[in-house]
Order: structure tokens, then sequence, then C-alpha cells
């Protein structure tokens, strides 16, 4: 397989091909595709690590009460750079670089954030937030409810999750599935340029603790955001209007999904693409009104088919739209397995384009085949 | 008036809860110097974070006997709407945060709220209370690691009472005791007398005046004894020998305090048992107005699980509501619907 060599680290990558053609997909389809919803852009392209900095500077630059927290958040400037070089502007106490504790940290900022701080607690790794579950549940979700609402926790866990690229297993977990019981907290997917930054700057400035996840591949995703423009927690983004199937998905499998659109366009199938962003809540207005639509769903995920974000969703499809439902639910997700190192066993455990399009002709036919 | 209080409080709450009016309570006799002679060398700006065992500094503080009933009660007047069990107290208003069970998870959250008072240029320090059971979970080293190495005014007030329910302290650390560590950590430690509240009084000040003028962590381990039973779940006399309590128990340190008052005196016989019995006249009084009230109302088990209510909460709401019209039956007695 021919490997490209990446323009930022300089690391060849192998099926990049795949990654590197989303973005031309996407900008392709909002040009020309007058169904794709997007937003007209207000600055120069940029990489979505950098959109996520500009979020966090110009929250932090607006209210003296944010800061940043997590290992090699300050002069290192984040592991992803997305707190590159702000110690400069706001110095070290609030870019502040702690020991290697996770829930050591995620207990001080939740601690900073019932004493009137808005922090913004980094995992270097969303798997290594594992380690700051008991902090999480119990104290994040839970102490505006225990507290008689007393106490808020104004408080944004960001950073990188998702199956990269051959990070083994520890490094490749899918942490939405396991924080979305947890009564209290919120949790958002960002998956382009634009809504990274726009979302992220809503997270800061919403008093309920959110879990940002952002996605390991996608930092050097480029696009364009809209300046001043703070986006909906808890509203999903219509990102292709079709007839013939609703396809659910977030993060990175938004352009796996897109990618399989190419295809089924030439084929005359006419998908409804929907990024769900709020994984809790479900924006099920949004979803909805899209299954009423096209009678048809199929949920792209990356988490695991056990218990993954598809599952908790797929039953609230059932109960509230089943009479709306020509097919049951089909779920595309990861094997329940450990992500493997080797490239083609991580790539067969993750779901891949042909996967949906084969999925989406099959649930397209079965119908066409009754009418 | 926090001493007597206590006890009266201890001993009502405790045969309160033998008695079924509440779920559970715990005593913290053998330790009120401990809590009152931290609190009161602490300033009201110092935010406090607890364990569990610390009603003497939320008495101090001025929290009355009656929230304390009301919190113990789960009814509509106490701040937390009944959603923590009993002796989980919190007071914004004192500056005084909400009991999370998990232990020691307090501690890095002191460490984060040192953190805030310095960011926002506030001169006071936190004050994080935990016992010696307590200090072996892996919170304590983080937070310990954080204060010291972040520059956080944190008083950590270690409580060893020589018990963590059954386990001896013998059996939780082999090293020297809570304060043995603080040096590893590059904070100043002390070891007091928990059972002396002026000992304990002067060791704390002591201590304040350090971690707000050099914006760092200090360690006091009191130590004490737990004359009671860990909680209403709990029988110590399964573990421990009547004599070792009686031994103990000798040393109380309300009775030491009442001593030496009348000693200097400053104190008398008379005026002890009068204190004593309007103590406890309070107390019951408090008790049973508290067991009177309405509980909060049906609604309060939605609400600040958000700032405001999503779609799937209002739903579930609804799905309540729906339940109790068709069932009224079930809605607990003292239970207001407003749904």
């Amino acid at each position: 397989m021919q490997g490209r060599s990446c323009g930022l680290c300089g690391q060849t990558r192998f099926a990049e091909a795949r990654l590197v053609a989303a973005p031309k997909t996407r900008r392709h389809v909002s040009g020309r595709n007058s169904r794709c919803i997007t937003r007209a852009a207000a600055s120069g392209p940029k990489l979505m690590w950098e959109a996520l900095r500009e979020a966090v500077d110009e929250e932090m630059e607006k209210d003296p009460t944010v800061c940043v927290m997590g290992e090699d958040v300050g002069h290192y400037g984040g592991s992803y750079k997305v707190t590159y070089d702000l110690y400069k502007k706001y110095g070290d106490l609030r870019l502040l670089d702690t020991p290697i504790c996770e829930n050591g940290f995620m207990g001080m900022g939740i601690g900073a954030a019932m004493t009137g701080l808005r922090p913004i607690v980094e995992g270097m790794n969303m798997g290594f937030l594992l380690l700051a579950y008991n902090q999480i549940s119990n104290n994040a979700g839970m102490l505006h409810y225990t507290s008689g609402g007393q106490f808020k926790v104004p408080i944004v866990v960001r950073g990188p999750g998702g199956v990269g690229r051959q990070l083994g297993a520890e490094h490749s977990q899918r942490l939405e599935s396991y924080f979305q019981s947890i009564p209290g907290v919120q949790l958002v997917a960002c998956s382009t340029v634009a809504n990274a930054k726009a979302l992220l700057k809503s997270a800061i400035r919403s008093d309920n603790p959110i879990i940002f996840f952002e996605h390991v591949l996608l930092y050097n995703v480029k696009g364009e955001t809209n300046d001043n423009y703070y986006q909906d927690l808890e509203r999903a983004e219509v990102v292709r209007q079709g007839k013939d199937v609703t396809i659910l998905c977030y993060s990175r499998m938004r352009y796996v999904v897109l990618q399989a659109v190419q295809e089924l366009e030439k084929q005359g199938i006419d998908p409804e693409v929907i990024d769900l962003i709020s994984l809790k809540p479900f924006d099920m207005h949004t979803i909805s009104a899209s299954v009423k639509k096209t009678r048809r769903v199929i949920i792209v995920e990356e988490c695991m088919k056990t218990g993954g974000i598809g599952a908790s969703l797929s039953a609230q499809i059932n109960e509230a739209l089943f009479d709306d439902l020509d097919h049951q639910v089909v779920r595309l997700s990861s094997q329940d397995v450990p992500t493997a190192y080797a490239y083609e066993l991580e790539a067969a455990t993750i779901v891949q384009p042909e996967q949906v399009v084969e999925a989406a002709q099959k649930i397209v036919q079965k119908q066409m085949a009754y009418a | 008036m926090d001493f007597p209080g206590g006890k009266a409080m201890d001993a009502v709450f405790y045969d309160s809860q033998r008695q079924g009016r509440f779920s559970f309570y715990m005593t913290s006799g053998g330790e009120e110097a401990t809590a009152v002679g931290t609190a009161a060398a602490l300033q009201p700006e110092d935010v406090i974070f607890s364990q569990y065992r610390e009603h003497g500094v939320l008495l101090h503080r001025g929290f009355t006997l009656q929230e304390f009933a009301h919190q113990c009660f789960g009814n509509k007047h106490e701040p937390g709407k009944g959603r923590q069990m009993p002796i989980h107290y919190g007071s914004k208003a004192l500056n005084f945060h909400t009991v999370s069970a998990p232990l020691a998870t307090q501690l890095p959250h002191a460490v984060g709220a040192a953190y805030a008072l310095k960011l926002q240029g506030v001169k006071a320090c936190t004050a994080a209370y935990f016992g010696e059971g307590a200090a072996s979970e892996g919170d304590f080293h983080a937070a310990a690691n954080f204060a010291s190495t972040l520059g956080a005014p944190v008083l950590f007030i270690c409580r060893n009472n020589g018990y963590a329910i059954s386990t001896p302290a013998t059996e939780q650390y082999k090293g020297d005791g809570i304060a043995g560590r603080g040096a590893s950590y590059g904070m100043a430690s002390t070891r007091v007398d928990g059972g002396d509240a002026r000992a304990v009084y002067a060791a704390t000040a002591e201590a304040r005046q350090i971690a707000v003028a050099g914006g760092c962590p200090v360690l006091i381990e009191a130590m004490s004894y737990r004359s009671g039973h860990h909680s209403t779940s709990d029988d110590s006399s399964r573990y421990r020998t009547a004599d070792e309590m009686r031994r103990w128990r000798a040393r109380d340190p309300v009775e030491r305090m009442q001593k030496w008052m009348t000693h200097q005196g400053w104190w008398d016989e008379e005026q002890e048992k009068e204190l004593r019995q309007s103590s406890r006249k309070q107390v019951v009084e408090a008790l049973q107005i508290a067991q009177k009230e309405d509980k909060p109302p049906l609604s309060c088990m939605f609400t600040d699980v958000y700032a405001d209510l999503p779609w799937h909460l209002k739903e579930q709401q609804a799905e309540v509501a729906d339940f109790v019209r068709r069932h009224p039956e079930m809605l607990p007695a003292g239970m207001p619907n407003d749904l």
C-alpha cells in the first residue's frame, strides 16, 4: 500500500487517502449539493486543533474564570496542541500543568468549578479518563444534585478518543458509551472544524459538566470556522438531506459515512445523513423528523456493539418511532474486541465505508422489493 | 455550646435511627476537640471539605441543631433538598461543601478550591478533613502531591481515630502514621493530641498562617479515638474490647475541656448540668419539629440534575406524574405532588 507523508508531523500514513478525501468531499457536497446544510465561513481555513485552540483562547480572554488543567497543557502546549503557547498569554497558573494523576486533576477541576472557576480539564487520551471515572461519576455528575443546587460544576472534560492509527488497545478506546449512563453529565462530540470551535465555546459557557469528545485522527482536518458563533450543544446537524434512509453518525464516522454517500449517490440512493453532535441527550427532535421521512435507520458508530451509543439510540428510536419504521434499526459498530495494533486487524474492527454502502443498499432494496 | 450540643445531638439522633425515624447516622464521639478546635482556628472565608465525621465543624460555623435535624429527615427545609443521606450535610452559606460519600474524593476538590482562591486573589485557605483509613485512598496521595507541587493553600486535617470501621490503624499503614507522609511530599506536617481542643486550635492557627502566607499545603494529624461505632450499621464490640473503649472514653475531649475550664474557675458542675439538659431539650425539640415537616416535592427528583430540565428528563418526569395520577396511594405520605 502506498504511504503518504503527513505534512505536519512527517509521519507516513497509509490509508490516509480515506481521511484526506473526507474534507474535500464535504466541501464538494456543500458547494454543489443544495440539500446539504453548512454555514458560510467567516475566516480562512484552519486545522481542527487550531480551531479548538481559538475557542479556548477566546473564552479565556472573555472570562478570567476560565482555566485549563491537565498534563502538558502549559509549556508543552498540549499533546495535540490545543493549548499551544496559550501560557505565554495567560500565565502558568491559568494553563496549569499537573502531575500525573487523572483522578487527582479531575477532582481538582471539580473543586475549582465549585469555587467559581470554569475549568477545562484535558485528558491526554480519553482512555486515561477511566482513572478519573470516580470523580466524573460520583462528583461531577452528582454534586449539583446532591447539594440541592448549592454547588455547580461548570467543567469541560475534553480530549482525544476513538481509534487512531495503530495505537493499540489502551489508546483506542471509545469512552462515550462508558460515560453515557452517568446522571448529570452532558456528552458532546465534535466532528468538523466549524462545530469543534463553536461547540467548545458553548461547552465552556455551559453550567453543566460536559464531556467533550474530540477524535485523535481529526486534529489535522482543515476547514472554516465562524466568528463568535456558539453552537447549540443539544442539536444534531443535518449534514445531507435525503429521503431513502437516515444514517446517524458522529465524530470520525461522519467522514466514513460521507465517503459511502459518494458511492450511494452513484447507485441512485438518496441518504439523509445526521451527525448526532449531542450524545447525551440525543436530539430526538431532529432524529424523529428524519425517521418519519425515510422510515429506515442505520446507526454508524465507532463504539463497540455491546452497550455502545448505538445501542442506547436504537432503543430510543424503537420506543419513540416504532410505527414510523419499515425496517429494524441497523447498527454498524465496532466488534466487541480490544482494538489490535496490527493495521489490518484495526481496520477490520472499525466500520469502513464499504459496510455503510452495503447496509444502505440492503435496507433500501428490501423496501423496494416490497414496493 | 458546640461540645454539649454535638454530644446531645449524637446521643439523640443515634437513638432516633434505632427507633426507625431515619435510615442512618454517624456519631463523632471522642473527636469533638478535633472538629471544634480546627474550626475555631479557621476564618469564615476558608472553604471546608469534610469526610462525614465533622459535625462539630459545621456546628461551629453556625449550622443550627434544627438544620441538622432537617437534613437527617431530608425534609423540605434542608438545603440539599432531601437528596443526600443523613449526616451528608452541605451549606454554601457557611462555606461547607456537601459531603460526598466516596472516601477521599474531597481531597483533590480542596486542592482545586484552593487553586481557585489563589487564581481569584482571595487570601484564604481550604481545609480538607479525612480519616486515617481514607488516607490510604489514591486521592489522598494525588491531593497531597498536587497541593505541594502546585502550591495550593490547603490544610489537610487527618482525624486519626484508630479505626476504619473494623480495621485498626496498625493494619491501615506501616509507616509513621499520616503525618510521617507529609515530608515525602515536601509538606510541613505536624501531629497533635486530637483530644486536646486547645492544642488542636494552636496547631491549626499556625498551619493556617503558613498555608495562606506561603500559598502551600500543611498536614495536621490529630490523634484521637472513635468512641462510638463506625455508624448505625456497625457494632464495634465485635472487634474491640470493652476495656479499650472504657479507657479511651475516660479521656473524652469534651470532659477534658470541661475539667480544664472548671479548673480555671470559668465553669462549674451546675452550669455543666444545665447546659447538657438544655442542649438535649433543644435537640429533641428540633427532632420533633423536623419529623413533622413535609418532604421536598416530587419535582425535586428531577431538578438540579442539570442547570435546566432537558427533554429526556421532562419525559421521565411526565411518566412519573402520570403513574402517580393513576396510583395516588404510591405517593409517600408527606411528599407534596407538584407535578
